[in-house]
């Protein structure tokens, strides 16, 4: 226990130091953009004496270094990154108010990616090679082929539009109608990863299912159900939670491009708007949001791995 | 059929990939539309023997346009995918091989790029470079060069440590032979499926970019356009928006198909 506290702490300040890194990468990228965003709100015609007391009010006069000591500042009292180059408004509450949609999208998608990689790496393990196996290849194949935004066009044409199940786009108000509008939008956004865990998983099941000790297991009579249930699946699932961390990243991007298929008013939504708006405040806002998010789930399961797997949190290395 | 040959999926995946690139490179000979040719008064026609794939809103050839476009895209997804597998290689090689500050130095900033959500990062890296071909090249190469740089440093780091390495430099091989001769060969059976699988996903964020406008711009013909221009007609004419999307689907398959192919041989011949 006390080795794992100090890998912990190992972990927690490694963390803190990609933070600091991903909040200087993108106060980068958003240094890179300022006067395109003082001609996007001011317009070609202003005189030079309003673009100064423009770039005076955003503080964009000011070296860099105090731009982001401000930036820093901003972030760790208010968890803001400041005022919107565009409309002045807070981008902290700009993207809170659009984070419900996105998240709870990313986090269906999450649990029907889990599940759905499950089952099918379960069947591709236990037939390695065999015709299941090469049939579920092509179609994971196909998962990582699809573009997003064309599956859900499909989506929407045979569930939306055929079969009236679900709207068309938007959200729907009041709980259920709202939880029915973000379903096809998280079957989509999950067929991305799931062939992405699935392989992994596959792997990790075979593995396992050569050990030493399922093979003990079997040579005892235990029924291929049971090794399954009771030995298969609980030694291939810390792995898995480590995958869930490390495809988070792609699907929240994933859950971007979704967002612009269904018109759901997501922080994908406000990205884009920002793009138009050459807004690099709220751009550089959501890239640190998302990758923080990114650096705290991943630390996390990596915590949680590390206390439940002994082997792990006896100092093992995990990169 | 309990087992399939282990060559079918290669072959499966080189008949595809070969099929896609011979009908782009073909393309003038495999359609005799031009893909931007406006046809005013031949709007949104479904399928027919002159117009295998349907006409689009403005009456251009769906079929030539899916063809013409599959040239811009197979070109950038095949090219874009180089700058990253050659900054990450030797940056993994780098770090891999002398391990210590410089490697702590590569993985933390690894670890840092892998952070930032793929599509987050590269659409924020459009905004600063503006739409185009060029900035799908940079954008990617600043992103992607972290999957090559992870696999080369674990390899190598795994290879720094061996009695022959440490042979070849005591018997008076440079530094720079025995990573070059020695240590990369070892390395490029991985890489090249790295690469491989990386052309989808390469393929797919360009095809995505454009579709949300921020890519391949109009009138070059692009499956990710041609998408988005179907968009608005997919309940009553489907084939504008259908035949792009299988395009990518197709391809995307077929590359994925020869990345497990070559694994397998890589696989079998160790």
């Amino acid at each position: 226990m006390r080795s794992w506290a100090r890998a912990s702490g190992r972990l927690i300040a490694y963390a803190v130091a990609v933070t600091l890194a991903v909040v200087v990468l993108a106060f980068g990228l958003s240094r890179a953009m300022p006067g395109s965003a003082l001609s996007a709100q001011l317009g070609s015609h202003a005189t030079d004496a309003t673009r100064q007391q423009l770039a005076a009010q955003l503080g964009l006069d000011r070296p860099w270094w105090s731009q982001l000591g401000t930036l820093l500042r901003n972030l760790i009292t208010h968890g803001d990154v400041g005022p919107s180059m565009v409309n002045g408004e807070s981008v902290r509450s700009a993207i809170t108010a659009r984070a419900g949609a996105t998240l709870s999208i990313v986090v269906l998608a999450m649990l029907i990616a889990v599940l759905l990689a499950t089952a099918i790496a379960v069947v591709s393990a236990t037939h390695q090679n065999r015709w299941p196996d090469h049939v579920l290849r092509v179609v994971l194949s196909a998962g990582i082929a699809v573009p997003a935004f064309w599956l859900g066009l499909l989506l929407v044409l045979l569930f939306s539009v055929h079969l009236r199940w679900f709207p068309v786009a938007g959200l729907g108000t009041g709980p259920a109608a709202w939880l029915r509008s973000l379903v096809l939008p998280a079957v989509t956004a999950a067929v991305g990863i799931v062939p992405l865990l699935a392989r992994s998983l596959r792997a990790q099941l075979l593995e396992v299912l050569h050990a030493d000790f399922v093979v003990a297991a079997r040579a005892t009579g235990l029924s291929s159900r049971r090794i399954l249930l009771r030995h298969l699946i609980p030694n291939a699932a810390l792995p898995a939670l480590t995958l869930v961390g490390t495809n988070l990243a792609y699907l929240i991007g994933g859950t971007f491009v979704v967002e612009s298929v269904f018109t759901i008013p997501g922080v994908g939504d406000l990205m884009f708007r920002s793009i138009t708006n050459r807004d690099s405040t709220t751009i550089t806002g959501i890239v640190i949001y998302t990758a923080v998010l990114v650096v705290v789930v991943n630390l996390l399961t990596d915590l949680v791995v590390r206390l439940l797997d002994p082997r792990l949190a006896r100092g093992g290395a995990a990169l | 059929m309990t087992s399939t040959r282990p060559g079918a999926t290669l072959v499966a995946g080189l008949a595809v990939v070969g099929t896609m690139i011979v009908l782009a490179i073909a393309a003038p000979l495999v359609t005799g539309h031009d893909p931007t040719a406006l046809g005013l008064t031949a709007g949104l026609q479904p399928p027919s023997w002159s117009h295998p794939f349907g006409t689009d809103q403005l009456g251009r050839d769906v079929w030539a346009r899916v063809v013409y476009a599959g040239r811009t895209d197979l070109r950038v997804g095949v090219l874009a995918v180089l700058a990253p597998l050659a900054v990450g290689t030797l940056l993994g090689l780098l770090a891999g091989y002398f391990g210590g500050p410089l490697d702590r130095v590569v993985r933390f900033v690894i670890d840092t790029v892998m952070a930032f959500p793929f599509y987050v990062i590269v659409l924020a890296l459009v905004a600063v470079l503006g739409t185009g071909e060029r900035s799908i090249y940079l954008a990617l190469a600043a992103v992607a060069w972290v999957n090559y740089a992870r696999v080369v440093r674990n390899g190598t780091r795994g290879f720094a440590g061996e009695n022959w390495v440490a042979a070849a430099r005591g018997g008076g091989l440079s530094r720079r032979r025995v990573i070059g001769r020695h240590i990369l060969p070892n390395a490029v059976p991985q890489l090249i499926v790295l690469a491989v699988t990386d052309v989808v996903f390469v393929i797919l964020a360009i095809v995505t970019l454009s579709y949300l406008g921020l890519g391949i711009r109009p009138p070059t013909p692009d499956w990710g356009t041609m998408i988005f221009d179907g968009q608005a007609f997919v309940t009553t004419q489907w084939w504008i928006a259908v035949f792009p999307g299988l395009a990518v689907l197709v391809t995307g398959i077929g590359f994925s198909l020869l990345a497990d192919g070559l694994a397998d041989l890589y696989r079998e011949r160790d």
